[in-house]
């Protein structure tokens, strides 16, 4: 008894102090958390093999799978003609993305049959034996390419407007015009895509997929097969990562699977290769920005007029959101007296680009941070002074372009923490310093705010719901519409179950997303998992909670306020029940113990027609400070020392939060450094595996990592415990080694011209930069 | 001679013995799919992302058994023969977690859990001998461990602290080395060993000379070692060589010596077994060795494989060129002598005859009054293929350069000297500006190509200037990044 009491105190402490590791760390670790790919597969289990296009753009006029049907191990082909519903796996249903391609390829790498067979080894070889015939068409593969010959676009753009900026631009006393290029980027999960698609009766489909939407990857699997949506059943345990790569990235290999699962009758696993994983799949968009900016003699900013084009690739996919957002955070956490922005999203003959954390916001932000830049380089000023002068502040600048209030804004306060605890200032003297004094190497540092607004701009995604089930001994079986893909949603929503309950964490056991528990469910994504699914489950939690005081109340004959949920006991008057008996007497009563949760948030609103709304629930705030060392001789670098401060609100989890943070700010570094997209002309993608594309690993950490929670920020917004989201913002939060490696490149030129680096920063753009930048101010005498 | 039909090895504790496992077959695939030991998994097949990484125990040639993590994805199962091989089930039991492990979840090492088992097994080889490792270690260690949630930084911290939970000297594997060092020299029967069938046959020979007598029979066999670029081969190209001839028991190609003012490497020797001496004879190569692969391709990788297979990004061949090494090549009972810059005859096309094999390269070493260096430039730093690759060698007498030798990898379609910026350098005062004169020479040299690692335009750059960073450097001039203490 000593024992349990003991036990009970401790997992109450660790609740209490946040100090829960994540639900799943003990099978990480061992191997033992199962994925898709290690789950048993039912008797009899046949592999499914994609046949791509050799071509991006052109007209099929011959399929010849003979080849392919005769290779040892092959049961049988797949093809448009066996899609019993419709051949379209777009997201909204709007007929631009087909499952396999039919008449024309849109982009190289596109799927035009699937091979199943015995073992995914001969499926694999079997593929490649199709004789395709093909007639090439012209294609557009960059978004200038699609621009100068047309502009054929994926969907309409939009335009955020406030105030003149084209008479703001006449009147302003400097102005200046630029481009910026910003790279797209690979999720690069370490587990790839995958789905298991087993047949049932009355043509049902049960589908284990590795997703961040389950409620789409039914929707379109229902689409595929023709049946309604209750005919397809959708199953997440876990998620080997996402980033947002398996938002909508994953229908389509569920779809194959459930599609040749129907005609043969058997379960059909379908599990491209990695590099196939990469060339088939979307990433984040990247732009071209052109832009006008107006400022004043001190460095305010006065206006801007840019236009964000975006490669959309070949369908609309996830576009509109992406490069709305991308506008929506074209400010970054700067008062833009006068602004017109604007989005195209470009139709190119590549990959359909999608969701990638940040949802366009980082490419938003990353434009804020160009301005900011090109203003302090003609003014010759510290680009930290330019920024704390444009932040939001006060009553008369704090609207948003798009017309929303900042309210809770603790920017200015974030910012000078930071300055202060990262040394900037004296640093910054030091490396101006060495600089002037060391010929090959040079330094550089950025400090950079990042704001990000928390909500999908889609008024209607933003609901989550949840399903609480209580057994007779007092555990709980917890379910909602979130996945669990790393991020540790699953341990935070069990958390504020616990808490809520008043009872251990070890009582709750959150089982695997599933869309005939949970129906409807909106992704796990936009940072949102935890505020939806959160409040959602608090809902559950307290519906149940509320019919066993009801129970309480006529059982012992006390009043509401009588009873009371202590740690893992119910007090009602002077009797104190343990949990599990006070459980069982509740059923043994019949009183319902298992309840639903729902969510929806509250004041938002958005009209993307006019470009205006309040889309937002809150803002995150954030900062970071980084200082990099560059070689001009060869334009490699080092991150020599980054400082983060960052907003989460009150965290749930503070160790899961800073692992969001370390983890995010090392994913937009890769972003901005050394992850880098290259195709060549005939559209291939050639950087579609680790050993070409490159992200971080652990020696390209700062030296130097401090990161730091604003420990006194509490959200005013209703969320759940007065927390704020955590997963998008770091990314951000890596723009300080992009601008602090534009300023040890700008120290070869005296600071005299911005270096205006494009983005990702590799080793070739910095030093083609340092280059130019010679050369200017060699012209410039 | 005896011949043996069969591959027997130990995996984690249990004895293994198979007769008909293709010579193709990966650890990887085999262990996941036919024995359902799913907590090793795939990330990308080609070795690059370690998710993979199983150790490998092997008799070495000084008689030690030596546990190296490699990964499954690309070795494959025929060369294990007279192994240990432990994957990640191996390390704990269910009732208990391992210090790695506990570590591991006590600094919220792991988010999507995918990269872990790979991580943990990469963590635990280096724990097994170095207990308390400094960053540096951790971050050497994990070159070829990709995670994409952590940002490393808990991980590190896991790192640091495995020895709070354990001690490695209690480690089973180091309990447990002198029994299973006897059950595999147990093994050792000195047969050939043949398996697979007609269509994908692997053989094993017993040493050099059984090797020799293999490649006169079959000259068109793929000779197998570290199999990190074979692997790859096989996993990505979709390859199936009929005949692979696997090095597993070839120790007599293996190891280094110093041959007067030479060392003398057999072509077996991995990075990793030459580290030491590398360290100590060449120690300007230091830098470049610990950025070859990640650990688990430089415990795989031979110095014989990076120049038989004759990349022109392979990064041994350009300082190994410039310091004037010298190819012993075998057939049968022949031996003759190739100069390294001579076996690379054109992309794809190296000066070894059918039959032929790589014995060893000999690297005479730099002497007194000479200076070398050797740079690679990349997109990232570690466990990135070279973008340029420039080696430089270099005699002064009186203040004029007496003797220089430069070449360059990722240039043109062979590791190759440059040998107009010599000409240009050769005589003349060692100066900035006998370096400027001499890098302008270079495009009389190359003329290299575009593609995703580097623009031809950037590799030209890069490569003059990496001379002049050998210059600065020998004016003590600080030019370069990694020397730039922070603290």
């Amino acid at each position: 008894m000593d024992d349990l009491l003991q036990r009970q105190a401790l997992d109450r402490l660790r609740d209490d102090q946040a100090l829960v590791p994540h639900e799943s760390a003990h099978k990480h670790v061992t191997g033992r958390a199962e994925y898709i790919d290690d789950m048993a597969e039912p008797a009899g289990t046949l592999h499914a093999y994609l046949g791509l296009s050799a071509h991006a753009h052109a007209q099929i006029v011959g399929l010849d799978l003979s080849a392919v049907e005769a290779a040892p191990g092959v049961v049988g082909v797949v093809t448009s003609a066996d899609i019993p519903g419709r051949n379209d796996i777009s997201p909204a249903g709007i007929g631009d993305d087909p499952l396999f391609c039919v008449d024309r390829t849109s982009y190289h790498g596109q799927p035009l049959f699937a091979v199943v067979g015995r073992t995914r080894d001969a499926v694999r070889r079997a593929a490649r034996l199709a004789k395709v015939a093909y007639r090439a068409l012209p294609h557009r593969l960059t978004a200038l390419d699609a621009l100068e010959n047309g502009g054929n676009v994926v969907a309409p753009g939009m335009v955020i407007a406030s105030g003149d900026a084209g008479q703001a631009l006449a009147r302003a006393p400097h102005t200046l015009a630029g481009r910026m290029t910003i790279g797209g980027q690979e999720h690069f999960y370490l587990e790839g895509q995958v789905s298991l698609a087993i047949p049932g009766e009355d043509g049902e489909m049960l589908l284990h997929t590795a997703t961040q939407h389950p409620s789409d990857t039914q929707e379109v699997v229902a689409r595929v097969l023709g049946l309604e949506a209750n005919g397809v059943r959708v199953h997440v345990r876990r998620l080997g990562g996402g980033f947002g790569g398996k938002e909508t990235q994953g229908t389509l290999f569920g779809a194959v699977a459930a599609v040749a699962a129907r005609k043969f009758g058997r379960a059909v696993k379908c599990r491209p290769d990695r590099d196939d994983d990469m060339v088939i799949t979307g990433k984040r968009h990247d732009f071209v920005v052109d832009y006008r900016l107006g400022f004043d003699e001190a460095g305010r900013i006065e206006a801007l007029d840019a236009v964000f084009n975006a490669r959309c690739g070949h369908s609309e996919d996830l576009s509109r959101g992406v490069t709305d957002r991308a506008l929506m955070h074209a400010d970054n956490a700067y008062f833009f007296p006068a602004m017109r922005v604007e989005s195209k999203l470009l139709r190119t003959n590549t990959v359909s680009n999608t969701a990638f954390r940040g949802y366009g916001g980082p490419q938003g932000i990353l434009a804020a941070e160009r301005i900011i830049e090109e203003i302090a380089y003609a003014l010759g000023r510290d680009t930290l002074d330019i920024r704390k002068i444009n932040l939001y502040d006060g009553a008369d600048r704090n609207t948003t372009p798009y017309g929303q209030e900042v309210h809770d804004n603790i920017m200015a306060r974030i910012v000078a923490e930071l300055e202060a605890s990262s040394d900037y200032r004296r640093r910054r003297e030091e490396i101006l310093a060495f600089n002037r004094s060391s010929e090959f190497v040079r330094r550089g540092i950025a400090l950079v705010p990042v704001k990000y607004g928390i909500s999908f701009s889609k008024k209607l995604m933003n609901q989550g719901a949840a399903l609480l089930n209580l057994y007779r001994d007092g555990s709980v079986h917890l379910n909602h519409g979130g996945t669990e893909m790393g991020q540790g949603l699953h341990t935070k929503v069990a958390q504020v179950v616990a808490h809520e309950l008043n009872i251990a964490l070890r009582r709750i056991r959150v089982t695997p997303t599933a869309t005939d528990k949970v129906p409807n469910a909106s992704p796990t994504a936009g940072s949102l998992g935890t505020d939806l699914n959160g409040m959602a489950a608090l809902d559950a939690a307290r519906t149940l909670k509320r019919r066993l005081v009801a129970f309480a109340v006529e059982t012992f004959r006390v009043h509401e306020e009588q009873v009371s949920f202590e740690f893992e006991a119910v007090r009602a008057g002077s009797q104190l029940v343990a949990w599990p008996d006070f459980v069982e007497m509740a059923y043994a009563a019949r009183v319902p113990l298992s309840a639903t949760g729902f969510y929806k948030t509250p004041h938002i609103h958005w009209d993307r027609k006019s470009g205006r709304g309040s889309p937002y629930l809150y803002f995150t705030y954030g900062a970071s400070c980084s200082e990099v060392a560059v070689d001009t001789l060869t334009g490699e670098y080092k991150v020599l020392r980054t400082d983060i401060l960052q907003d989460v609100g009150r965290s749930i989890n503070r160790d899961i939060d800073i692992g969001q943070i370390e983890g995010g700010f090392i994913q937009g570094m890769g972003w901005l450094t050394t992850e880098e997209l290259w195709w060549d002309k005939e559209g291939r993608l050639r950087t579609h595996a680790p050993s070409t594309y490159k992200i971080p690993v652990a020696s390209d950490r700062p030296r130097v990592f401090n990161v730091a929670l604003a420990e006194w920020s509490v959200n005013p917004a209703p969320t759940v415990r007065n927390s704020k989201a955590t997963g998008e913002p770091p990314i951000m939060l890596a723009i300080s080694v992009f601008e602090a490696l534009g300023m040890a490149a700008a120290s070869v030129a005296g600071y005299r011209f911005a270096s205006r680096l494009d983005s990702p920063a590799t080793p070739e753009r910095v030093l083609m930069a340092m280059e130019r930048l010679k050369r200017e101010a060699r012209a410039a005498g | 001679m005896a011949l043996r039909d069969h591959t027997r090895f130990f995996l984690n504790d249990a004895y293994v013995e198979l007769a008909d496992v293709p010579a193709r077959r990966t650890v990887l695939e085999w262990i996941r799919q036919d024995l359902a030991l799913c907590g090793t998994k795939e990330g990308c097949a080609e070795g690059d992302c370690g998710a993979c990484t199983v150790l490998v125990g092997r008799i070495d040639p000084a008689g030690d058994l030596v546990y190296r993590s490699v990964n499954a994805c690309i070795t494959f199962v025929a060369s294990l023969d007279g192994a240990h091989l432990v994957t990640v089930e191996g390390i704990s039991s269910d009732a208990e977690l391992h210090p790695v492990q506990q570590s591991m979840v006590d600094n919220h090492a792991s988010q999507c859990g995918f990269c872990t088992p790979g991580i943990v097994m990469s963590l635990y080889a280096d724990w097994l001998d170095n207990p308390m490792p400094s960053v540096a270690d951790v971050e050497r260690n994990l070159q070829g461990n990709l995670c994409r949630c952590t940002g490393y930084q808990p991980i590190l911290r896991a790192a640091q602290s495995i020895a709070d939970y354990g001690d490695a000297a209690d480690e089973r594997l180091n309990t447990g080395r002198a029994a299973m060092r006897d059950k595999l020299l147990a093994l050792r029967d000195r047969d050939r060993v043949v398996t697979g069938t007609g269509a994908s046959l692997a053989i094993l020979p017993r040493g050099a000379d059984d090797l020799a007598e293999v490649l006169l029979e079959m000259p068109e066999a793929t000779i197998v070692s570290g199999a990190t670029d074979i692997g790859v081969w096989v996993t990505k190209f979709l390859r199936e060589p009929s005949v692979m001839v696997f090095l597993s028991h070839v120790d007599d190609l293996d190891g280094i010596i110093v041959e007067g003012d030479s060392l003398v490497i057999g072509a077996r020797t991995s990075y990793s077994s030459a580290e030491a001496a590398i360290t100590r004879h060449l120690p300007q190569l230091s830098e470049l060795w610990s950025r070859i692969g990640g650990r688990q391709v430089r415990n795989a990788g031979t110095i014989g494989g990076n120049i038989a297979n004759g990349s022109p990004i392979g990064d041994t061949p350009p300082p190994l060129i410039a310091l004037g090494a010298t190819l012993t090549l075998r057939r049968g009972g022949e031996r003759r002598q190739v100069p390294l810059e001579d076996f690379f005859i054109d992309y794809g096309r190296q000066d070894r005859l059918p039959g032929e094999f790589i014995e060893s390269v000999t690297v005479p070493l730099p002497q007194a009054g000479e200076h070398f260096a050797a740079y690679k430039v990349s997109k990232r730093l570690d466990e990135d293929i070279s973008s340029v690759l420039g080696a430089f060698r270099l005699r002064l007498e009186d203040g004029l350069v007496s003797d220089i030798a430069i070449a360059y990898g990722g240039m043109a379609g062979t590791p190759k000297r440059a040998r107009q910026m010599e000409a240009v350098l050769i005589a003349k005062p060692w100066t900035r500006a006998t370096v400027d004169s001499a890098a302008q020479a270079l495009p009389f040299d190359f003329s290299p190509l575009s593609d995703w690692r580097a623009s031809s335009e950037y590799r030209m750059i890069a490569a003059q200037n990496l001379l002049v960073r050998f210059w600065a450097e020998m004016q003590g001039m600080p030019a370069r990044i990694g020397e730039l203490a922070y603290g």
